[in-house]
């Protein structure tokens, strides 16, 4: 009975907090989400799980920390600056983690990945290597920064904002609020897809690669670049990536060399979770992924946070491999 | 332009001294077992000779020990490590080199099998009897073989790559517990983990004491060899048999192979829990090696190494995968004024020897010829294309 | 349970071996098969032709158990098939060539065929680790019906050879010898003869034959119409995923809907 008692005792604890779960969740969920669309796209295109594409973002996240370092804006810095300034941050932020982001993608494909290609080698061996780059950079983030914690400046003043209070309905949930930052974040992440989307079904490269995911020999004959195509679609997911380093670095006070492997593999679930090859999966999936760890953890307590997210994917696989929303491997939406 | 040009005329280069050294070996099998019986029997038997010999093994002027360098660690205990390590191997050699299963979370198996020597064997552990040794690794086998079934039932029928990140998933479950669960004690870990059974013979040094302690990893690291052999023989048994001739279809061609008759996720959930077994078996042997586990010594990370060293070796070949594995383990302590570079000359190494010789460094003939044949069918794809 | 004691009943000829009832399967907007109906009997050479995409393939698709139909049902000697793995199925009796030759390129034309032995075997892992007299007994069955097979299709001697490395003929026989191994009642030949001479198709002719003789009932799919007409007791014609005729050599080549769609005029001027 206790163990009844227990979870009983559990679930009115994760009921009371699960306003702010809910946002916490969103809001990590959206940056899986975007970490996610690297994952999807690539695996559209290749059907190749790029295992390095958590330093992709890595390298964003610390690429734009150092420039901001640079200009001053270091995690020491007394104050917000003012609204201009951080807008200017925010964008100067982003413009810089997409460069580092993207270009790392590139070279990793580049390096890791073409020649593979050209030898036509089981997706086995693509997997291997992946794993090389993404140790080999991860090593050569933490040589540069010796093995430190990275502390990132506060650049936005987060304006706490409680919108209504459950329990004037009559409902015993603790009331909560959300910050001007994590509504962004989650805005961001919606964004990112809508624009992602609009590329790929409105313009010629757009066409270009859902040519190539959908049949590539066919795509070949009718004359479209493939390793352009296979180029542009790792960009693309650096991109994202870059967006998502930089969001990560408003949100969290602290980056580490090593803590890309973790996220790469929940922006990963998130990507299969959602129906992997599928955009609006990604995103599906980053936020129902966000969510269910942040109520996990209400419900198991925070050390279980990350058994839960796993546990997930392992049902959900079970019962649909296909993920929440089917994955369309070749299909219309890259 | 110059500079890829050097670039383009170095790859080259590696590439001739690489095709030279793969048509030596090509050259020194067939040399091998041109060789009368006889004689190879004596030539193996002066290996394995050598191999039990080999924690008391100096030869001046090549310093290969561990310990003749600064700060290095005692040989056997190295040695034991990389054995248990070796038996790790060849026990993920049969999920993805014969069965061609993608197992990203073997460590999992590893685990269990070490906490399971540690449960039923360790004073501090909270199952109140407590099991000698030769009880607590079957034991340890066993449970991680059904973990193994467990893990396997529902994800073996997935595609491939949705069964890696599953496994890399079932890996980090694993870690989490034992990091947050109480009878895992964390970190710290559980210790007074009970040793194999034995004493010293007579006429030794440390005659009368205890065979298997902390204090000396050399007689864990003869018993892991012997346990290598063993298994070695076991799998070889498996490999020429319907089981091995089931593997290799449903490796080929799962669809074909089913339509043949062939029981395709029964024989897969078969290499499971045999790669689980091997693996639950040397957590076991690490368990009691070190007197101690704690949750530090699961690291997703050693899981992924595991998984490059058998692909790096040559999978599907066992001495490749034990060439691996050596190499991925043994070179990082020698070398030790490299030890903070480690892990990145490792991920490089990775790029580098899988991009030059996708089928590893040695890989079974098997192996070798499918990976010829893809490369042929690219480079006719692209004349034609 | 019920269901398949009702279905036993409802086969009443005991000479049908396998019959296809009603099968329709769709891919997305794709009908490729369309209510198609017809049986096999015990012993006869029937096979099945139609122009490409008929629907040919995708019917032994669904009989091997690799589709699942969208509606009927595939009944084997009295069973429902539908629904069973393909494995099982195999097991049951129906074994298979395939239209692309897929055979395992790595193994050696002997190991093909065990495997294809390995079918009726019951040797797992505790039997090959222990070596159980079971294991050496059906190690030895196999390959000594491996070799008997080799003979059969004549391929002797060429047992040690890798699969890849044998001629594309070679390569065809070999793929009939391993679906001979699991001792089919019924074997399905896809397009046997696709790129074959002549005199190849000659002996391909005389092997189909000779594999009638060894109590196997044979459905070939194939277009060269005169190994068709040389060698089958009966003919189904496919066209469009729909079964368009069905009877005996000479009906079928007098047939207008079939010379139709063979020679693809339109049925009514025909
Ligand atoms: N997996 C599939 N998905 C979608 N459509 C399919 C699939 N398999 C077959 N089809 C379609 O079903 C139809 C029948 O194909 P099938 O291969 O059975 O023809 P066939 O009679 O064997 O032709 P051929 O003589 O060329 O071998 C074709 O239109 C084909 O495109
Ligand atoms: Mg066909």
């Amino acid at each position: 009975m206790d163990f009844f008692q227990g979870m009983a005792d559990n679930f009115s604890n994760l009921w009371t907090i699960i306003g702010d779960l809910t946002v916490t969740g969103l809001t990590q969920g959206a940056i899986y989400a975007l970490i996610a669309l690297g994952y999807t796209l690539v695996y559209g295109v290749l059907q190749l799980i790029n295992f390095a594409h958590s330093e992709v973002f890595l390298v964003g996240a610390f690429g734009s920390v150092m420039v901001w370092g640079w200009l001053g804006y270091s995690s020491g810095a007394a104050a917000v600056p003012p609204l201009l300034v951080v807008i200017g941050m925010l964008l100067l932020g982003a413009v810089t983690a997409s460069i580092f982001s993207g270009g790392t993608a590139l070279i990793i494909e580049r390096v890791a990945y073409r020649p593979l290609r050209r030898k036509n080698a089981p997706r086995l061996i693509f997997l291997i290597t992946a794993i090389g780059a993404s140790v080999a950079i991860s090593e050569i983030v933490g040589l540069l920064v010796d093995r430190k914690v990275v502390s990132t400046p506060a650049l936005v003043h987060q304006k706490f904002q409680v919108w209504f209070d459950p329990s004037d309905i009559g409902l015993n949930i603790n009331s909560f609020g959300i910050t001007n930052l994590q509504i962004g974040i989650v805005l961001c992440a919606i964004g990112m897809w809508l624009a992602l989307d609009l590329f790929l079904n409105r313009t010629k490269f757009g066409l270009g690669i859902r040519s190539v995911a959908q049949d590539e020999d066919t795509a070949a004959l009718m004359g479209v670049n493939k390793d352009r195509v296979i180029m542009l679609t790792f960009l693309l997911g650096g991109l994202a990536a870059g967006v998502a380093a930089v969001l990560y670095n408003l949100k969290f006070p602290q980056i580490t060399f090593d803590m890309g492997f973790l996220l790469g593999i929940k922006a990963f679930t998130a990507a299969v979770l959602g129906g992997i090859g599928n955009l609006r999966g990604a995103l599906v999936g980053g936020l129902v992924l966000g969510l269910v760890e942040n109520w996990g953890a209400g419900f198991f307590g925070n050390d279980w946070m990350n058994v839960t997210a796993f546990v997930v994917l392992v049902v959900v696989l079970m019962f649909r491999p296909t993920g929440i929303l089917g994955d369309s491997l070749g299909k219309a939406r890259a | 332009m110059t500079l890829t040009d050097k670039l383009r005329t170095a790859g080259q280069k590696i590439r001739t001294a690489d095709e030279k050294r793969a048509s030596f070996i090509q050259g020194a099998r067939g040399r091998w077992h041109d060789l009368p019986k006889a004689w190879r029997i004596a030539a193996a038997l002066a290996g394995v000779v050598v191999l039990f010999a080999l924690p008391n093994l100096y030869i001046p002027g090549i310093p290969f020990r561990t310990d003749e360098v600064d700060g290095g660690n005692s040989f056997g205990f190295v040695l034991s490590t990389i054995a248990i390590y070796v038996l790790v191997a060849i026990g993920l050699n049969v999920v993805i080199g014969m069965a061609g299963l993608l197992d990203l979370g073997y460590i999992g198996f590893y685990a269990v099998g070490a906490y399971s020597v540690a449960l039923f064997g360790s004073p501090q552990s909270i199952v109140a009897t407590k099991f000698p040794w030769l009880i607590c690794v079957p034991i340890a086998i066993a449970l991680a073989m059904v973990s193994g079934v467990i893990l396997g039932t529902p994800t073996l029928r997935l595609r491939g790559d949705y069964l890696a990140i599953v496994t890399l998933g079932f890996g980090e479950i694993v870690r989490l517990i034992a990091v947050n669960a109480e009878f895992t004690n964390g970190t710290s870990g559980l210790g007074g983990m009970p040793t194999p059974p034995g004493t010293w013979p007579a006429g030794t040094e440390l005659e009368g004491t205890k065979l298997f302690s902390v204090n000396d990893s050399r007689p864990f690291y003869w018993l892991t060899l012997v346990l290598i052999f063993a298994v070695i023989f076991g799998v070889k048994q498996l490999e020429r048999s319907r089981v091995g001739r089931s593997w290799l279809a449903l490796r080929e061609d799962e669809d074909a192979a089913s339509l043949m008759g062939v029981a395709t996720f029964q024989f897969k959930l078969w290499a499971f829990a045999i790669g689980a077994g091997i693996g639950g078996l040397s957590g076991a042997m690490f368990a009691s090696r070190n007197g101690h586990f704690g949750s530090n010594s699961i690291t997703l990370l050693l899981s992924i190494m595991f998984v490059a060293a058998v692909v790096l070796g040559g999978q599907g070949n066992i001495l490749g995968v034990t060439v691996g594995t050596v190499l991925a383990f043994y070179l990082p302590e020698r070398f030790r004024s490299f030890a903070d570079k480690r892990d990145l000359i490792f991920g490089l190494a990775l790029i580098l020897i899988m991009v030059l010789r996708p089928q590893g460094l040695l890989p079974s003939r098997r192996r070798a010829r499918e990976l010829a044949d893809r490369r042929q069918e690219a480079k006719e794809a692209t004349i034609v294309g | 349970m019920a269901e398949s004691i009702a279905d036993e009943e409802t086969v009443a000829d005991p000479s049908t071996l396998l019959s296809v009832d009603n099968v329709t399967l769709r891919f997305g907007g794709v009908v490729a098969l369309d209510q198609v109906e017809f049986e096999v009997r015990q012993g006869e050479i029937l096979a099945l032709i139609g122009p490409n995409g008929a629907g040919k393939t995708t019917c032994f698709n669904v009989m091997t158990g690799l589709y699942k139909p969208t509606e009927g049902k595939v009944r084997f000697d009295g069973k429902v098939l539908t629904g069973r793995k393909p494995h099982l199925i195999t097991r049951m009796g129906i074994a298979r060539t395939f239209q692309n030759i897929r055979l395992f390129p790595e193994m050696t034309a002997m190991e093909n065929i065990q495997v294809g032995a390995d079918a009726h075997h019951k040797t797992s892992v505790v039997g090959a680790l222990l070596h159980l007299p079971r294991h050496v007994r059906e190690e030895k069955d196999g390959r000594r019906l491996a070799a008997e097979l080799l003979e059969f299709v004549g391929l002797e001697g060429r047992g040690g050879e890798l699969a890849r490395n044998l001629p594309y003929g070679d390569q065809r026989r070999l793929e009939i010898a391993r679906a001979l191994a699991t001792r089919p009642k019924l074997l399905c030949l896809d397009e046997p003869a696709a790129g074959f001479n002549p005199a190849e198709k000659e002996r391909l002719q005389q092997l189909i034959r000779d594999i009638r003789e060894r109590g196997h009932t044979v459905l070939l799919i194939e277009h060269d119409m005169r190994l068709v007409m040389g060698v089958a007791d009966r003919i189904v014609v496919l066209e469009f995923g729909q079964k368009i005729a069905d009877g005996a050599p000479a009906e079928i080549r007098e047939d207008p809907r079939v010379i139709a769609a063979y020679l693809g005029v339109p049925e009514d001027a025909a």
